[in-house]
């Protein structure tokens, strides 16, 4: 038979069934759908990420405890966070090609203030991190070198913390405790908004990183030192020069970097590799939906072999052989996923202009979508079709025929 | 081998079947439904085979029809050895060699009468046909319905529906046409109807072979087979054989209210 004929029969029965058709293929609509929509949202989640780190600063560099080399894992205790401020201390001294560096002290603490308790995270940073990150104050001023030198207790509050501490009043000048020691606040923080992650950018608390070093207790450590170069295309050298200088400090011989060293780039690649990750595991969880539809499939196109046995009884009395009764039921199935499966794709696309439309995420529907669709539901078609459509053609004409 | 109510030598035997018997195993016990028959069917004959009910008549259509496979015996149909042939190859003589119309006329729901009739055309191996499409017209046009292409089953009187069905079996020019009951489901009026038609068809030069219990059947034919319990006892020509078509006037003349409105009492009093 030619494929022509085929393709014209199975559109006919089709056809016959229209509502059974339509249900049927819905199954594998939504599947398809939901592939898409994930797919999308991964997709736009992942080139927003890498936007938004590439806004971190200009030309930024990042040096942070751990090997690279082990996976940023620390293996042990001698190699537990070998980052120290005198490291920062010796960049920007050394450093030729480096224009602002500042290291970064990060812990935990609560807050007290004359409206109430406030837990949020403290940095101590220099002077040198308002210029790497670009960010500057709404009142009171930036602290400086001498204030640093001094281990002054000046607090710099973000703007989420001021709002709650001091809720409509200016915050300058007034004291706070942080972990029982007394501060003054000597500046209130642009607002800087959420991060990629979604974290309040703004719930923060920046001093003098002596300060932090020095007068407050708990968990107190040198997370990282933030570098900026003077131009982008200084930035390769500009990490070997870290290198350098930090194996130098380490006095690391032979053994291999204690620390890493990454540029925006690079950050922008391993946080977009976490969120493939997960866009791949929501897409995976979506084509669970996929699989349902075909088996939905597979269940119609079997109660569909039942109840058109005599049919097949027919059509094998006038002379069709069991492969152009297999074949005609797997070009039903396939021609029902497939038809599916670009239904499928239109809910997806249209699915995930309206997802953006409403939550505001960014979507992306990437161009392989489309073989993604058609593809997967063709195979869907054919995996699910094979069983039922085998059935059919192995039937016995006469009991076929017989059948009631 | 000579049949009594064939030709005896101008024509060539279509159905040669030597020794076929045909078991049925119900779990231990066994059902002979054919016990050994042999049967030659020469080309341009109008058989009829009778026998009551639970005779074996439809299991001797299933072999002839290449359907089913006898237990044992010899089945030669139109010169090829039909034994153990696999089921490819069986199918392909079913499209090519043989015709089918059956009592419950089996058309395809849903589908027009012309979809129906040009069907087995499709299902050719060999594309021997280049327009199906006319070719089913042509054969409807044939059994007279010729106004009646894009009707569905459905829409169609009983008579109709096996009119299609002989159409549907006539449209691959087949060696031989196998009818079993076909007239089981129609009407007296219908029934000489069919027979007028086939009788038509015979005398075209198409050789039939109608299983029935209907002796208003078997005066139709030019030959009449027996079968009792799997064998068959009687094989005679048809001396007194009516002519469907003067039958259908002779209805017409006796009440003319019948060939219009064609009910079964009406018939049955006629
Ligand atoms: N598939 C089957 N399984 C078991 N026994 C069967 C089967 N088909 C037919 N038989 C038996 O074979 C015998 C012959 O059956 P067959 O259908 O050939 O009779 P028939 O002459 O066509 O009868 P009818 O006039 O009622 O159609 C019967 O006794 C029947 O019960
Ligand atoms: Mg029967």
């Amino acid at each position: 038979m030619k494929q022509r004929t085929l393709l014209k029969l199975a559109w006919q029965s089709i056809l016959k069934n229209k509502m059974r058709t339509l249900l049927t293929m819905l199954g594998i609509v939504i599947g398809v759908g939901a592939v898409i929509v994930m797919v999308a949202v991964g997709n736009g989640a992942q080139s927003q990420i890498a936007a938004s780190i590439t806004s971190l600063g200009t030309n930024l560099i990042v040096v942070s405890p751990g090997s690279s080399a082990q996976g940023g894992v620390s293996q042990g205790a001698g190699t537990f966070n070998r980052l120290t401020t005198a490291d920062a201390v010796q960049l920007k001294l050394d450093g030729t090609m480096l224009s602002a560096v500042s290291p970064v002290i990060q812990t935990r603490a609560v807050v007290i203030g004359p409206a109430g308790n406030w837990r949020t995270s403290i940095n101590g940073v220099s002077p040198d991190y308002f210029t790497i990150r670009d960010w500057s104050v709404t009142s009171g001023d930036i602290f400086d070198d001498t204030d640093v030198k001094a281990a002054r207790k000046i607090a710099l509050l973000g703007a989420t913390v001021a709002k709650n501490l001091f809720p409509g009043v200016d915050a300058v000048g007034a004291q706070i405790q942080i972990g029982h020691v007394p501060f003054i606040v000597s500046a209130v923080l642009a607002v800087k908004g959420q991060n990629s992650t979604g974290a309040d950018q703004d719930d923060v608390i920046l001093m003098p990183y002596t300060t932090a070093q020095n007068r407050l207790s708990g968990n107190v450590r040198l997370g990282q030192i933030l570098v900026s170069t003077f131009s982008p295309g200084d930035i390769p050298a500009a990490q070997a020069e870290i290198t350098d200088i930090m194996r130098n400090v380490h006095k690391l011989g032979d053994s291999p970097d204690d620390f890493t060293v990454r540029n925006q780039t690079e950050i922008a690649a391993a946080a977009t590799a976490t969120t493939s990750v997960m866009s791949g595991l929501l897409a995976a969880i979506a084509s669970i939906s996929l699989v349902v539809g075909g088996i939905g499939i597979m269940n119609i196109m079997l109660v569909s072999v039942t109840e058109r046995t005599r049919e097949i009884g027919i059509r094998m009395a006038i002379g069709a052989r069991g492969s152009d009764v297999l074949t005609q039921f797997l070009v039903e199935s396939v021609v029902m996923s497939i038809l599916g499966g670009i239904g499928g794709l239109i809910a997806g696309y249209a699915g995930s202009l309206l997802l953006a439309h409403f939550t505001g995420w960014s979507t992306a529907v990437p161009a392989s979508a489309v073989l993604i669709a058609v593809g997967f539901s063709a195979g869907v078609g054919v995996f699910f079709g094979y069983y039922p459509a085998r059935k059919a053609a192995a039937l016995n004409p006469i009991e076929a025929l017989r059948y009631e | 081998m000579t049949s009594p109510g064939a030709p005896a030598d101008v024509a060539r035997a279509v159905i040669e079947i030597t020794g076929v018997t045909k078991v049925y195993s119900m779990g231990t016990n066994k059902v002979f439904a054919l016990r050994g028959v042999d049967l030659t069917v020469r080309a341009g004959e109008l058989l009829c085979i009778m026998g009551s009910s639970g005779s074996g008549k439809s299991t001797l259509m299933n072999v002839l029809g290449c359907l089913d496979v006898p237990t044992s015996g010899h089945y030669v149909l139109d010169g090829i050895a039909v034994d153990g042939l696999d089921r490819n190859a069986l199918a392909d003589l079913r499209n090519q060699k043989l015709g089918f119309v059956f009592q419950g006329f089996n058309l395809l729901a849903r589908t027009s009468a012309v979809e129906n009739v040009e069907l087995p055309l499709l299902y050719d191996r060999e594309h021997r046909w280049s327009d199906p499409r006319k070719l089913a017209v042509e054969a409807l046009g044939r059994v007279g319905l010729g106004d009646r292409l894009d009707h569905q089953p459905s829409e169609l009187s009983g008579g109709q529906q096996q009119r299609v069905a002989i159409a549907r079996a006539l449209v691959t020019k087949p060696t031989i046409l196998l009818a079993d009951e076909p007239t089981g489901n129609l009407d007296s009026h219908m029934t000489v109807e069919v027979m007028a038609l086939f009788q038509d068809l015979n005398a075209q030069g198409i050789t039939i072979v109608i299983v029935s219990h209907e002796p208003d059947v078997a005066k139709y034919a030019k030959r009449v087979v027996e079968v009792r319990d799997g064998k068959i006892i009687h094989d005679d020509p048809v001396t007194e054989r009516h002519s469907a078509a003067e039958d259908l006037l002779a209805l017409g003349k006796v009440d003319p209210v019948v060939v219009t409105d064609a009910t079964p009492v009406a018939v049955g009093a006629a």
